[in-house]
């Protein structure tokens, strides 16, 4: 694969290959919690900050750890673990430094486990062949690019709920359709740069 | 909780309450593997063997884990059966495992396989939790089949690679290459997620309607 150098890469992580709006990933998720400007807020900051923690640590397992000792097997192992650990530390921390941001954002940080944003990126990672300075841009790249989405996605939202919808779509289903929409919006970036 | 009969939760996960279709989860996924008819076939069954035999196991040791640590114990639990799926799949099928890239890893954070593990196997006995999890893995694979027979054809003119369209459809290009792309994957979703709720609500009027209409019958 071409090298493709960190700027770019954290252009095309954002807007050309957005890790919901192309690659469906952290979906579950985004459904839930887009209801509401403030948590979708809070929940994509916390996104940010655990995708480049746990690319941080999950790089420097892979390649100094399972790589040499050809346990490559493993990776799905350690790499949950280390998702599990990055996410109960920081609640950990952000409990004892800051109980006003627990308050609000706390309630977010176990859902992160769960979300498949998270364990993808990592996965991408692994997959592309990113150098460390690749892959902390690219975890802090998807981070903010799920972060738009989000808070996007529920301030349409706002303004959905004031209008008529027919009955079987309320809920999750007009909430795809404004995916579907925004996808395609982001498919028009997609010109610029292509990255994959 | 009343103890509920392998009739009740099969009917529960395939219509009344689908994973996909009701519940919302398991969206991620659902997504990304319908561009092909063979790959999601793999997948959904992959999704049902794991939330299977993830249910089974932790229904099994339900007693002998603390509450506490139990959030870890699923995790691992589920990541042992999807690296064995994993590892299975490497082997026999290379090719898919190829084009599927991520996404079996990503079975970890299915949301079915997690909902599955966290509600119904804790409070119930072994081959009912079992049973409950593969089934719930086949009301998944339903949707995500019906969902590939759609895209599959429109964009390759194929159905698990038979050609049903002259090979005219794609090489004079009037095939929908829109149809594997993400904006079409959301809106398919959304209406068949339709369809189905609209049926649903149908059902329920007309359930209150033949319930008040006897109940005037009783009184009169």
């Amino acid at each position: 694969m071409s090298y493709v150098d960190p700027i770019t890469l954290l252009f095309a992580s954002i807007f050309t290959s957005n890790i919901i709006l192309a690659n469906f990933l952290g979906t579950c998720s985004f459904i839930a919690i887009s209801k509401d400007l403030g948590s979708s807020n809070g929940l994509g900051i916390a996104v940010i900050v655990v995708l480049v923690l746990s690319s941080a640590i999950s790089w420097p397992i892979l390649h100094y750890i399972l790589i040499p000792w050809n346990m490559i097997y493993l990776d799905l192992f350690a790499y949950i673990i280390v998702v599990a650990a990055v996410v109960q530390a920081l609640e950990m921390i952000i409990e004892r430094v800051s109980p006003a941001l627990y308050m609000s954002l706390g309630i977010y940080l176990p859902l992160i486990v769960a979300n498949c944003a998270i364990l993808g990126v990592v996965l991408f990672m692994e997959i592309r062949n990113y150098d460390y300075v690749q892959a902390l841009i690219f975890g802090l790249g998807s981070g903010i690019g799920w972060w738009l989405a989000i808070i996007l996605a529920a301030a349409m939202r706002k303004k959905i709920d004031k209008s008529n919808v027919p009955a079987g779509l309320k809920g999750p289903g007009i909430t795809l359709i404004t995916m579907g929409l925004m996808a395609m919006a982001f498919v028009g970036f997609s010109g610029i740069l292509r990255v994959q | 909780m009343s103890i509920p009969t392998f009739r009740q939760v099969t009917k529960e996960n395939l219509s009344v309450n689908n994973p996909v279709l009701v519940q919302v989860l398991g969206i991620c996924s659902t997504l990304a593997v319908t561009n092909k008819v063979v790959n999601t076939l793999i997948m959904t069954v992959g999704v049902s063997l794991v939330t299977a035999f993830a249910s089974f196991t932790l229904s099994w040791i339900r007693n002998l884990i603390a509450r506490r640590v139990r959030m870890i114990f699923q995790v691992l639990a589920i990541t042992f059966y999807v690296v064995l799926f994993q590892l299975i799949l490497n082997a026999f099928a290379p090719e898919v495992a190829r084009s599927l890239g991520p996404y079996v890893g990503l079975i970890i954070t299915n949301c079915i396989v997690m909902g599955r593990t966290e509600t119904f196997a804790p409070a119930n006995r072994p081959l009912i939790s079992w049973w409950d999890g593969f089934t719930s893995g086949i009301g998944y694979m339903a949707v995500l089949v019906l969902l590939s027979l759609i895209r599959e054809p429109l964009a390759f003119g194929t159905i698990a690679d038979f050609p049903i369209f002259p090979p005219q459809y794609v090489s004079d290009g009037y095939n929908w290459t829109i149809a594997i792309m993400a904006p079409s994957a959301f809106f398919l979703v959304a209406i068949i997620m339709w369809v189905f709720k609209t049926n649903g609500l149908k059902k329920e009027e007309a359930l209150k309607a033949s319930k008040s209409a006897s109940a005037i019958g009783g009184a009169a």
